[in-house]
């Protein structure tokens, strides 16, 4: 079924119907990970590719065209040559260790590390947290930044509509009310809202964590700001609120990582903050998930705002 | 008892693939958009309801039940609205409706 | 028993990509990956108790919230981009119309 969707999206011609289907092939891949075990990557999947990247695509379209241009020429020299590297690359794959092999090199330098040390040292049910924001805290502090930098971006190219529009969009002929989607906003936002916050501090115990947690409590405030309007949303929140919270949301991780410092210790090791190295490591973990879920909300949330204001300018 | 239970999730199982398969087929095989969201909407809810329950029955009075419920929940919330707004903007859209008899010259409109 | 469910709820999937693949307008895509959505909710629960692992419930949880929200976004923009006076778009068949 993946392989059917991919080839259908490179087919069609109407970017609409491939960003349908590019959601599809999220939902698809996140069941996948469901099936092989990989719980919290498919979190993350659910949460960003099926939501939130989908909207992004469908804002850039809004932006620009809704097909995509006939292509001038046959591409036959280049299917030829990525058919032969695929080859050459799955005959290579025939010398590497077979799929799921105890004494595979993956099984025997990192992994058991990891979880044979990981309950002693870190103590947070969840493997995957503990990898992710202790052992590995310099990636993900990495990835932050890299969300951060995209914010940037965005905001170089787009800009951010800072007051209100000269007409009120519900009150504009060609956009009649939604009384029914309002009110069903109004009631799932808070629902929305709690969720996010039960992911974020859910992550140690279960699956979860700060880049899932900003992504849904990005989709509660984007549900309304759809459904009442930009206007309305910046009642909520302002982006002069946010754009100080994206980067809060950074500091607070880097801070976190030179306070372990000026303790006596290397950057992003937790383990002095508190007497106990394993209460240090959780509110290390605490601090820093915070930091990374208040980026990544923040950032979604501002970069939508961009694609809606721009949005409005266009017409 | 819990032969009771367990035939009883299996029954609800059952008559939710079955409700789902029915609507799944009913999306492909209607003529227009109008009549595909009748089949869509009851794999959305009845068909969820029935698996939902069936599990609800094996988790017993347990977290796993209340979440189950929840989603429950959601979905009793989300499907009929998103339906309704799916509907909404095609007909705004003005989609054309296949079933809708037009008068023309083949076919005139029958004498009351 | 959860086994055949899943294999069922593949079934419904797998129609409602043909669906998704066919569907000669906007909404009938959308339509088709809504109940997409739905049967991937389900799917995922019931999975959790044929693995005897319902821990996985958090992810259809948010399943449903996301699906509702992006179906709600993709409605918005569609109207959005849509003229109501030439609705060519909602049928894609640019060719056939020109």
């Amino acid at each position: 079924m993946l392989g059917a969707t991919a080839v259908a999206i490179i087919r069609l011609r109407s970017l609409f119907a491939v960003v349908m289907l590019s959601g599809i092939y999220s939902l698809l891949s996140a069941s996948i990970f469901v099936a092989l075990d990989a719980v919290d990557v498919a979190f993350t999947e659910a949460a960003v590719g099926a939501g939130i990247s989908t909207m992004l695509l469908l804002g850039t379209l809004v932006l620009t065209g809704h097909y995509e241009n006939e292509p001038a020429h046959k591409p036959l020299i280049p299917l030829v040559v990525v058919i032969v590297t695929g080859a050459v690359l799955i005959w290579g794959t025939l010398d590497m260790p077979h799929f799921g092999q105890p004494d595979n090199p993956i099984q025997q330098h990192v992994a058991p590390r990891y979880i044979e040390d990981s309950p002693r040292e870190v103590g947070v049910p969840n493997m995957v947290t503990s990898v992710l924001a202790s052992y590995r805290g310099y990636d993900t502090f990495g990835e932050t930044t890299v969300v951060f930098t995209a914010l940037v971006g965005v905001l170089a190219l787009l800009g951010v509509r800072q007051g209100k529009t000269p007409v009120q969009p519900y009150n504009h002929p060609d956009q009649p009310p939604r009384p029914v989607l309002q009110v069903m906003s109004k009631l799932l936002m808070p629902y929305i809202l709690l969720f996010a916050l039960y992911v974020q501090f859910h992550g140690d115990f279960g699956p979860g964590g700060g880049f899932q947690a900003g992504v849904i409590f990005a989709s509660g405030v984007i549900l309304y700001t759809l459904t009442f309007g930009l206007d309305d949303a910046y009642a909520m929140i302002h982006p002069r609120i946010l754009s100080p919270l994206a980067a809060l949301g950074v500091m607070l991780y880097g801070a976190t990582g030179v306070a372990g410092m000026l303790l006596g210790s290397n950057f992003l090791d937790y383990s002095v903050l508190a007497h106990d190295p394993v209460h240090g490591q959780h509110y290390g973990i605490l601090l820093i998930e915070f930091g990374v879920g208040l980026t990544v909300a923040c950032v979604m949330i501002m970069i939508f705002y961009a694609f809606m204001s721009r949005g409005e300018k266009l017409g | 008892m819990t032969l009771i239970i367990d035939g009883l999730t299996a029954i609800f199982l059952a008559l939710g693939v079955f409700l789902a398969f029915t609507g799944a087929l009913g999306t492909l095989r209607f003529p227009d958009l109008y009549t595909r969201l009748h089949a869509s909407s009851i794999t959305d809810t009845l068909a969820s309801f029935m698996i939902l329950f069936g599990l609800m029955l094996q988790a017993g009075l347990t977290l796993i039940s209340v979440k189950l419920l929840l989603i429950f929940l959601f979905l009793w919330y989300t499907s009929p609205a998103s339906s309704h707004a799916l509907i909404r903007a095609a007909y705004l859209n003005r989609l054309p409706a296949r079933l809708i008899r037009r008068p023309n010259k083949e076919t005139p409109p029958s004498k009351p | 028993m959860f086994g055949a469910a899943c294999l069922g709820l593949l079934v419904v999937m797998a129609v409602a990509l043909v669906r998704a693949f066919a569907g000669p307008s906007v909404y009938d895509r959308i339509l088709a990956v809504n109940m997409f959505g739905t049967k991937t909710v389900l799917f995922i629960a019931v999975y959790g108790f044929f693995t005897g692992r319902p821990d996985f419930l958090d992810i259809a949880l948010v399943y449903t919230l996301i699906n509702f929200v992006g179906v709600v976004a993709v409605l918005r923009f569609v109207e959005k981009m849509i003229d109501p006076k030439d609705p060519s778009p909602a049928t894609e068949n640019r060719k056939e119309q020109a």
